[in-house]
């Protein structure tokens, strides 16, 4: 058993879901680096380890480096074969206050699997905003006023800086399709080097919507064209998950998260907004069949 | 007491937490409409639904110990055989 | 052993050579920075066996990097001081917590702002609450015997705490002086391979770095603590051993140079040799002055202090660092070993930024003190009167 019931992760929350996959993909032959936040909390209480595979939390920010350091004793202890080194890091500390440590571990080639949980926001501490966050979401730190209809920034675009570090391999992938993860973790430990696969993580909790319907709306995202599913392999985009897409609104209308944007006096502008992404995001991989 | 050196704890010492009272509703599986396909087992967050073999075919089995009544497995379910009931001590 | 003249970045990098790492993490900061560069051209020369020399992206990426390979069971190194020690430091004092023995060169720098790449004690002494063992030395060939002292210390089961061996900016590291170089057959007699208690492998998965609820915690920190205690004795047989092997006695957590004096002059680092020349010369004209080296500042030798003190009447510390806002961080740590005795306290903060500090100063505030001509209480020496204006 790689991982363990018992954790206390809110029941519905889909960051198990990612986690089982990895392990499972890789029979749970890995060491696994996990920075602070919802997962390291909900697994790695003293005396209530979810992990049944070797495991270290160290700091928020520090996963891509912690990772480095254990590649690097495995090489020259001679112990590579016990496992593959792979990181469970949140959407803050991949895209925030990670992202220095992450970019020198990409660029001095770790033979690292990096896996960003994307839950969107800081949930850990209650839902605040980093730079994963989509534009129009409430969060604490970007809440809806009289004035602000939510986040009005862009989600950073993780996918290029990883593919502009020239890693073999980086990928997107959701939990609405856990066999899909599982493929592109086993296609990409094949490759040596820093891999990065980002999978999207709808939080019941911080988006506010019911368990059921976590899976309904992470395939939403994905059909939407908002969160595209794609695979670069050595710089090249070889696989799309192409969609027959659906409005914006149809994602949108099942969050709270982005409720206000129906009843807001800016809300219009920005689901405008948030289709052009979708467009755009569309035109750029050839999402549509 | 006893206490690790550098607080590193044993592995799998979650399974003494058993999650089962968290949720108001849990899944009732309809083992006739089940097919065994393991749609369930792949999602569930808590690892608590497994196929097992019951008169040679599979079918899910839930683990209560642990369920905390998400619901993603009835949500996922293609043949509509899991069922979220209230649970009794939640009924009026 | 060969007797060598050389500048101190060599002797640690040649002595940390001798210690055979598995992974050494480097990042340049003044003065440390000539370090690792000899590290690395012993790498890049094959002279680091089983050895990886990893360039990191900053200080905290460093730490970080080290923390990771010390999990995993490999012996660490790296070097830092001054904005690299207070970047590192919240891994520091997450390594302390993980009782990670990783050994760390700090190279004394004045700490930003004003910048200033020169000497003092301000950046190591920062962190003398996070768990990492503390070590003064006084010239270079203390520093090249210390680090393989620093590592036998720090992987020692009743210890398994981070080693700072802090060495003075630019005043020894640059400084070139005869140095006894080890030879690789003594470190590898001294010093056995890592063996940590537990380690991240797959053979038996256990979680590092679990977060604790209020009822374990405490207990944690009370465990760091007596580690430290624990520390002060496996350091006296360390030190003892290393004795018998070199020849090389430096002493013990303290290193009194006379048996008792009227007044007790101490101080750490590289004034020491001028403080000890100044008090050998008073004594030889009559004034009864005692000299004490502190070596280790982690953990602090309390009961060899307050031993040492006791025939004194009058304590005078020197040190290069001030906790802002009261007194000096040595001098308080000092007063604290002899407190209920009666005894005057005099604090000298000097040479802050690198600023020298010469013998007839050391000679002057020492006869002050000895004649009563100064109170008890907190001195800055060797500074111009200023007055703050803005433009």
């Amino acid at each position: 058993m790689y991982f363990g019931s018992g954790h206390s992760a809110c029941p519905g929350c889909a960051l198990p879901i990612a986690v089982k996959s990895v392990l499972n993909a890789l029979d749970g032959k890995c060491f696994v680096v996990n920075s602070t936040g919802c997962l390291e909390i909900i697994s790695s209480q003293y005396g209530k380890s979810a992990w049944g595979v070797p495991y270290i939390h160290s700091l928020f920010e520090n996963a891509a480096a912690v990772a480095a350091g254990i590649d690097a004793a495995l090489e020259v202890l001679n112990r590579k074969d016990e496992g593959h080194v792979v990181v469970f890091a949140g959407d803050g500390a991949t895209a925030d206050i990670g992202i220095g440590p992450l970019s020198g571990m990409f660029d001095r080639g770790h033979d690292v699997l990096y896996v960003c949980l994307d839950n969107e926001a800081y949930q850990n501490t209650g839902n605040q905003q980093s730079a994963l966050t989509p534009p129009g979401s409430f969060t604490t730190t970007t809440p809806v006023g009289k004035l602000m209809p939510g986040k009005l920034g862009r989600k950073k675009d993780m996918i290029s800086i990883a593919v502009a570090h020239g890693i073999p391999y980086a990928a997107t992938a959701s939990v609405a399709y856990p066999r899909d993860i599982i493929r592109k973790v086993k296609k990409a430990v094949e490759f040596k080097g820093p891999k990065y696969l980002q999978i999207h993580c709808p939080c019941v909790t911080g988006w506010g919507l019911d368990s059921k319907l976590v899976i309904k709306v992470a395939k939403l995202a994905i059909e939407t064209g908002l969160y595209p599913i794609v695979e670069f392999e050595n710089g090249k985009l070889t696989r799309v998950m192409k969609i027959k897409r659906k409005p914006v609104e149809e994602y949108l209308k099942l969050q709270r998260r982005f409720k206000h944007l129906f009843k807001h006096p800016k809300g219009e502008e920005v689901i405008k907004f948030i289709q052009s992404i979708a467009d755009e995001n569309a035109k750029r991989y050839g999402l549509d069949l | 007491m006893k206490i690790t050196i550098g607080a590193v704890s044993k592995p799998l010492e979650s399974l003494k937490v058993h999650t089962g009272d968290w949720g108001t509703e849990y899944p009732i599986i309809d083992e006739n409409k089940c097919v065994g396909c393991g749609e369930c087992e792949l999602y569930c967050p808590d690892l608590c639904v497994k196929l097992v073999e019951k008169d040679g075919k599979k079918v899910a089995k839930v683990n209560y110990n642990y369920c905390k009544g998400c619901g993603i497995c009835s949500s996922v379910c293609p043949s509509n055989a899991i069922k979220m009931e209230l649970k009794e001590i939640f009924k009026t | 052993m060969v007797k060598k003249v050389v500048r101190g970045f060599y002797s640690v990098a040649y002595s940390v050579k001798l210690c055979r790492p598995k992974v050494i993490c480097a990042y340049p900061i003044t003065p440390q920075t000539e370090i690792v560069e000899r590290l690395a051209e012993m790498y890049a020369n094959g002279e680091l066996e089983g050895c990886k020399y990893i360039t990191a992206e900053s200080e905290f990426g460093a730490a970080s990097i080290l923390v990771g390979a010390s999990a995993t069971g490999a012996r660490t190194f790296t070097a830092t001081c001054s904005q690299g020690l207070m970047l590192m430091s919240e891994v520091l004092w997450n390594a302390a917590g993980m009782r990670l023995p990783i050994v760390i060169v700090n190279t004394n720098r004045s700490v930003s702002a004003p910048l200033s790449i020169w000497n003092d004690h301000q950046d190591s002494l920062a962190l003398r609450d996070a768990g990492i063992m503390q070590m003064y030395v006084e010239n270079n060939q203390e520093v090249h015997d210390a680090i393989p002292q620093a590592f036998k210390i720090a992987e020692n089961r009743k210890v398994l705490l981070p080693f700072m061996v802090c060495m003075d900016g630019y005043k020894l590291t640059h400084a070139y002086e005869p140095v006894d170089l080890l030879d690789q057959e003594l470190v590898d007699q001294f010093l056995p391979e890592f063996d940590p208690p537990m380690k991240l492998t797959t053979k038996n998965p256990l979680t590092f770095g679990s977060y604790t609820p209020p009822s374990y915690y405490m207990e944690f920190r009370i465990a760091m603590h007596r580690a430290m205690e624990r520390a002060k004795d496996v350091m006296l047989k360390v030190f003892k051993e290393w004795a018998e092997i070199t020849g090389r006695d430096w002493g013990g957590l303290i290193t009194p140079e006379y048996d008792s004096g009227e007044v007790s002059v101490i101080t750490l680092g590289s004034l020491v040799g001028m403080v000890r020349e100044v008090v050998k010369e008073l004594r030889n004209e009559g004034y009864s002055v005692n000299f004490i080296k502190l070596r280790v500042f982690r953990p602090f030798p309390t009961e060899d202090l307050r031993k040492t003190l006791e025939q004194s009447s009058k304590v005078i510390v020197f040190e290069k660092s001030i906790s802002l806002g009261h007194e000096g961080p040595v001098g308080m740590e000092v007063k604290s070993c002899i407190f209920g005795k009666q005894v005057e306290f005099y604090d000298f903060v000097v040479g802050l930024g690198g600023r020298d500090y010469p013998k007839d100063a050391i000679r002057k505030a020492i006869l002050d003190v000895y004649e009563g001509k100064r109170k008890p209480g907190l001195y800055f020496d060797g500074y111009k009167e200023f007055e703050e204006i803005s433009l």
